[in-house]
C-alpha cells in the first residue's frame, strides 16, 4: 500500500480493490531501466551514488535499481543501498502515532555522496520532507535527488521528483497501488 | 497503544507489549546512530517525579525523552526534602498546571501513580511504585530475552530472590507469562508474598533445579536492609541457598541468559564473575533501557499534541 | 420545640425491645408522656410527621473518635454530635486517643463541658494506660468518678499480658467494663491492610486476621481468669468471630461491637488506593464479612459501632502506606445496616440502641421501651426514603467516608434529644 500520508491507522485498514491497471510490470522493468540510465547521465556515472529507498514501497525498487545501475556501468564495487523510514520526522501524526513499519539501515555516512532517495508513490511530498529531515542526521550528503516510480499529483509542499516511471493524474480520493506485478489505481473497502 | 498512562504491565496486554517492543526495534536503530536523535516529540515536555533515589532509571528516562527532542525537567525530591505529611497532591498539581505532556513518576508508596493520575492532565509513566510494579523494567527485560533467543513463548524463565518486596518481579511476571514463558519463583518462604493466589506461577524453594532447565536466570537485588525484620538468618545463608554462585551458573543449560536489574550486590545475589559470563546480558538490559522507554515514550505522546 | 416543652411524634410505628405497635408519641419536658393513639395533645405542641417511619429508641455508639482536644481540623465534639443526631444517634461513647488523652479528670471534665452543647449525650471513655503508652494503669478509679465507664486504649491495643490482667482485675473491682482493640503489634507491624490475596498483588505490607485473633484469644483467657467484664471493639475476622462464640457459651462475660464498613466491604477495595479504604483493623476478606453477618444475626456479635474517625482531606490523599486510617460513619451507619444486612428492623435497633446502651451503661437514658416516664431520646426513621452519599453535605468537618456516590434506603427524618427535636426534616436544627 502506498498511500503512507493518508493510510488510514491500522483498526480503520481496509482492502485495496483496484479499478484499472495502469502500469504493467513489464512497463515498471522498462521505467527502472530508464530511471537508471537517467540517474547515470545525470550524474556522470554512479560513482559517489548512493540509494536509499524509503520504506515500504521504496525499498524494492531501490534494490531492483541499484542492480540495473551496476548492469549498465559495471562497476567492481556494488552501488550503495540503504532503507530509510521518516515515521519520526513526519510533521503530520493524526489522531494515533504513526508506528514505523520497518527499521532503518543506512550502512553507510552520507558525506560527499549524492543520493537518490527511492519511493514507489509521490504524493503530497510530505514523505519525502520528512526523508529529508532525517538524512540530516545521517550526514551531509553533496545532494539529494528524488527517483519515483509514480507520481500521481497534489502536492502539498514545494517538493519535485528528478526522475519519474509514470505521470499519472489521479483525484485525491483514489489510491495507487505498486507492486511486482504492476501499478494500479483504485479505492480502499472497509 | 490508546491509553494515555503507562502504570501497570498489566495496562498493556499481550497486544500492547508487543506493540512496545516492535517500536523499540526502531529507536535501538536510532540510539546506534551517530547523532542519536529524532524529532519526533519536538515541544513536549516530560518532567521526571522521583521520590526515591535512583540516577540510573531517572537518567534512562532522560535520555529516552532528549533523544526524542523532548524537553525534560526534573525533580529529583528526596525523602528528606519531601516530609511525609506535605501534600503530594500540592507538588504534582503546579506542576501540571506549568503544561507538561508527561510525568515519570517513582515513589516509596505502592500506588501513588494511580492518585497522581486521578490529579493530573498529563500522561503518567510509573517508573517504581513501592512494592508494586516497574513496567518499563520488564519491558526491557523482555526485549533483551527476545534480542537472544527470539521469543519469550515457552521459555522457562526463573524469578530468584526477594520476590515479597520486588515491583521488579511482580511486572516481570506479568509481562513474561503476557508473552507465553512459563516463570518460576525460587525463593525461601519469607521472601515470597504470602498470598500467590492467581499468580500464573509456579513455586521452588530450591534453586539448582531449577536452573538445570532454565533459559533465564533472572537475579533479584537482595538488600541488606532485608536482613532485619527476622526474613532471613543472615546474608551468607541466603547467598549459600540462593546466590548465582559460579558453580551453579555452570549448571544453567547452554544459551541460557543471566539477567539482574541492578545495581548489583556482588557476592550476595550474584558472584562477580558470573555477571561478567558470556550469558549474562546485563549491560545489554541497561541499555535497552533506554530504547524501551523511548518507545513509551513516543507511543504515549508522539499523537497529536 | 413549641412553647409549652411539647412535642408529639405523630403517624409512626413505635419499635423498641418489647415489640411493634402503631402509635404516637407525646412528649413534655425532656420525658414521653404518652404513647398510642387518639392521644389528648395540649395545642400549640410541635408536630413531627412520622407516617410511613418508624419511631425508635435513639441509636447509642459505642465507639466514635471526636478528635477533640488536639485534632479540632478533623472534627469536634459539635461537629460529630450534628454528624450523630443526623444519623439517629442519642448518646455517642468518645474515644480516648486525644491530644491529650483522657487519662486524667481533668481531661474527662473537659470533653464533659464540650459535651454539653452537643447534639447527643456524649459519654467519655478513658484510657486504660497514661498516655495510651500502655506501660502503666491509668488512674482508672479517679477516671471513674468523673463519669467514665468504659476504659479502653483504642487507637491501639495493651501489648502487655500482665498489664492487661492487672487492668481487667483493677476494673472489676470499679464495677467498669475494659474494651480493646486487638492488634498484636509485632505480627501487625508496618501493616496497611490486610495481609492476604490483594496485599500480596500490591505490594502493601499487610497484618493478617491472626494479628487481631491472637490478642482476642489473649483477653478472652484473661477475662476468663479475672471474671471482670471485657469488651471487644471492632470485631473484623472470621476467626474472631468463632473465639468469642466459644467464650459466650463458655460463660466468660465479654461483649463485642463490629463496625459498619467490615460488615459490607472488602480489601478489594483497596485496588483503588483510595487511602478512604484505609482503615485499623483493615477491611478483609468476603469469607470474614459473612462471618460477622453470621455474628450478628446469631448473636455473637452484640453490637455495631461506627469507629467514626474523621481525618482531613490532605492527609487521606497521602500515599496509601502513609495516610492515617480510619473512616466516617456516625452519619450514615444505621442506613448502610438497614440496606445491606438481610436483618429485621428489630434485630438492628437492638444492634444499635439497647443493646450498645446496656454495654455503655447508658441504659438507664437510653434504648429503654418508649413509654411514659422513659428519657425522650428517639429516632424517626423513613425506611423507604433512598438519598445518595455525598460527603460534601455531610455534617461531619472531615469527607473521609467510604460509602461516597452509593444509594443507600433507610433516612432519620427526625430525632429528640431529651426532648428536644434536634433534627427536623432530615435537617439540624443547630
Amino acid at each position: 500500500m502506498a498511500e503512507r500520508e493518508r493510510a488510514p491507522a491500522p483498526p480503520d485498514g481496509g482492502v485495496f480493490v483496484a479499478r484499472a491497471q495502469v502500469m504493467s510490470a513489464d512497463d515498471m522493468r522498462r521505467a527502472i531501466t530508464r530511471i537508471a540510465h537517467e540517474i547515470v547521465e545525470r550524474n556522470a556515472g554512479v560513482a559517489g551514488v548512493a540509494l536509499i529507498g524509503l520504506q515500504t514501497g521504496g525499498v524494492p525498487l531501490a534494490g531492483r535499481l541499484a542492480g540495473e545501475l551496476e548492469r549498465i556501468e559495471s562497476v567492481p564495487v556494488p552501488v550503495p543501498v540503504g532503507s530509510l523510514d521518516a515515521t519520526f520526522y513526519r510533521d503530520d501524526i493524526g489522531l494515533r502515532p504513526l508506528v514505523p513499519e520497518a527499521v532503518t539501515d543506512i550502512g553507510f555516512g552520507l558525506d560527499g555522496l549524492t543520493v537518490v532517495l527511492v519511493d514507489d508513490v509521490l504524493f503530497t511530498g510530505r514523505t519525502v520532507r520528512a526523508a529529508l529531515n532525517a538524512l540530516n542526521d545521517y550526514g551531509r550528503a553533496v545532494a539529494v535527488q528524488l527517483a519515483v516510480m509514480v507520481d500521481r499529483g497534489h502536492r502539498e509542499l514545494p517538493i519535485r521528483p528528478d526522475y519519474v516511471g509514470k505521470n499519472l493524474p489521479t483525484r485525491r480520493d483514489e489510491m495507487v497501488d505498486v507492486s511486482p506485478s504492476g501499478v494500479s489505481i483504485g479505492s480502499v473497502v472497509r | 497503544m490508546t491509553a494515555t498512562h503507562l502504570l501497570s504491565v498489566a495496562d498493556l496486554g499481550t497486544d500492547g507489549i508487543e506493540e512496545v517492543l516492535r517500536v523499540t526495534d526502531s529507536f535501538v536503530e536510532v540510539s546506534a546512530r551517530a547523532i542519536p536523535k529524532v524529532p519526533a516529540l519536538r515541544g513536549r515536555t516530560v518532567v521526571s517525579l522521583f521520590f526515591e533515589d535512583s540516577t540510573r532509571t531517572r537518567l534512562s528516562f532522560e535520555a529516552a525523552a532528549r533523544r526524542l527532542s523532548a524537553d525534560v525537567m526534573n525533580f529529583a525530591v528526596s525523602s528528606s526534602s519531601v516530609n511525609k505529611g506535605e501534600c503530594l497532591r500540592d507538588t504534582v498539581e503546579t506542576i501540571d498546571a506549568m503544561g507538561v505532556d508527561a510525568l515519570v513518576v517513582r515513589h516509596g508508596s505502592s500506588g501513588v501513580p494511580w492518585q497522581v493520575a486521578g490529579w493530573v492532565g498529563a500522561s503518567v509513566i510509573n517508573a517504581g511504585d513501592g512494592a508494586h510494579e516497574h513496567p518499563t523494567q520488564a519491558l526491557l527485560d523482555c526485549f533483551t530475552i527476545r534480542q537472544r533467543r527470539g521469543s519469550l513463548e515457552g521459555l522457562r524463565i526463573a524469578i530468584v530472590g526477594d520476590v515479597k518486596h520486588s515491583r521488579v518481579a511482580r511486572s516481570g511476571v506479568l509481562a513474561f507469562t503476557a508473552l507465553g514463558a512459563e516463570v518460576t519463583l525460587v525463593a525461601p518462604p519469607t521472601l515470597l508474598p504470602p498470598s500467590l493466589e492467581g499468580w500464573p506461577v509456579t513455586v521452588s524453594h530450591e534453586l539448582d533445579p531449577v536452573l538445570v532447565k532454565a533459559d533465564v536466570a533472572y537475579m533479584l537485588r537482595m538488600q541488606s536492609e532485608r536482613m532485619t525484620g527476622s526474613l532471613l538468618p543472615s546474608r551468607r545463608e541466603y547467598t549459600a541457598g540462593f546466590g548465582l554462585t559460579r558453580r551453579r551458573a555452570a549448571l544453567l543449560p547452554d544459551g541460557a541468559l543471566v539477567m539482574h536489574p541492578g545495581p548489583l550486590n556482588r557476592g550476595v545475589e550474584i558472584a562477580a564473575e558470573v555477571a561478567g559470563m558470556p550469558g549474562s546480558v546485563i549491560t545489554s538490559q541497561v541499555a535497552n533501557g533506554v530504547a524501551v522507554r523511548m518507545a513509551v515514550l513516543y507511543l504515549l505522546l508522539g499523537g497529536a499534541g | 420545640m413549641s412553647a409549652t416543652g411539647a412535642a408529639v411524634v405523630r403517624g409512626g410505628t413505635v419499635v423498641d425491645a418489647t415489640g411493634r405497635r402503631r402509635a404516637d408519641v407525646l412528649v413534655v419536658d425532656g420525658r414521653v408522656a404518652a404513647v398510642g393513639t387518639g392521644l389528648d395533645v395540649p395545642t400549640a405542641t410541635t408536630v413531627l410527621d412520622a407516617s410511613g417511619c418508624v419511631v425508635a429508641p435513639g441509636l447509642v455508639d459505642l465507639h466514635a473518635h471526636l478528635r477533640e482536644p488536639g485534632f479540632e481540623e478533623s472534627e469536634t465534639v459539635e461537629t460529630a454530635s450534628r454528624a450523630a443526631a443526623l444519623g439517629g444517634y442519642c448518646a455517642v461513647v468518645a474515644m480516648p486517643n486525644t491530644e491529650p488523652a483522657v487519662d486524667s479528670a481533668a481531661v474527662v471534665r473537659h470533653v464533659q463541658q464540650l459535651g454539653e452543647r452537643a447534639l447527643c449525650q456524649v459519654a467519655v471513655a478513658g484510657a486504660i494506660t497514661v498516655g495510651r503508652a500502655g506501660r502503666q494503669l491509668a488512674p482508672m478509679a479517679e477516671l471513674a468518678e468523673a463519669g467514665v465507664r468504659l476504659f479502653t486504649d483504642d487507637g491501639a491495643g495493651v501489648q502487655d499480658a500482665l498489664l492487661m490482667r492487672r487492668a481487667l482485675e483493677y476494673g472489676r473491682g470499679l464495677g467498669v467494663t475494659l474494651a480493646q482493640h486487638c492488634e498484636d503489634a509485632a505480627l501487625a507491624g508496618g501493616a496497611s491492610m490486610h495481609e492476604g490475596e490483594w496485599s500480596s498483588r500490591l505490594g502493601i505490607p499487610g497484618a493478617p486476621a491472626e494479628a487481631e485473633e491472637l490478642m482476642v484469644m489473649r483477653d478472652l483467657a484473661l477475662a476468663r481468669l479475672t471474671g471482670a467484664r471485657l469488651h471487644l471493639l471492632h470485631l473484623s475476622t472470621a476467626g474472631s468471630v468463632e473465639l468469642v462464640a466459644r467464650a459466650k457459651a463458655a460463660g466468660v462475660p465479654v461483649t463485642a461491637e463490629a463496625a459498619p464498613h467490615h460488615l459490607v466491604l472488602t480489601h478489594a477495595e483497596v485496588a483503588s488506593y483510595d487511602p478512604v479504604f484505609k482503615v485499623n483493623p483493615p477491611l478483609r476478606t468476603a469469607a470474614d464479612v459473612a462471618a460477622l453477618r453470621a455474628g450478628l444475626a446469631g448473636g455473637t456479635i452484640d453490637a455495631v459501632a461506627t469507629d467514626h474517625a474523621p481525618h482531613p482531606q490532605e492527609a487521606k490523599e497521602l500515599p496509601f502506606d502513609q495516610a492515617p486510617p480510619g473512616m466516617l460513619g456516625l452519619q450514615t451507619c444505621l442506613a448502610v445496616c438497614l440496606t445491606e444486612l438481610d436483618l429485621p428492623v428489630e434485630r438492628t435497633l437492638a444492634l444499635l440502641s439497647w443493646q450498645p446502651a446496656a454495654i455503655a451503661g447508658l441504659a438507664d437514658q437510653h434504648g429503654g421501651p418508649v413509654a411514659p416516664g422513659a428519657p425522650a431520646n428517639l429516632c424517626v426513621i423513613d425506611p423507604a426514603a433512598t438519598w445518595v452519599v455525598d460527603p460534601a453535605t455531610l455534617a461531619s468537618r472531615s469527607t473521609n467516608t467510604p460509602w461516597r456516590g452509593r444509594t443507600l434506603t433507610a433516612r432519620v427524618r427526625h430525632t429528640l434529644f431529651r426532648g428536644e427535636p434536634v433534627v427536623v426534616d432530615g435537617r439540624a436544627t443547630r
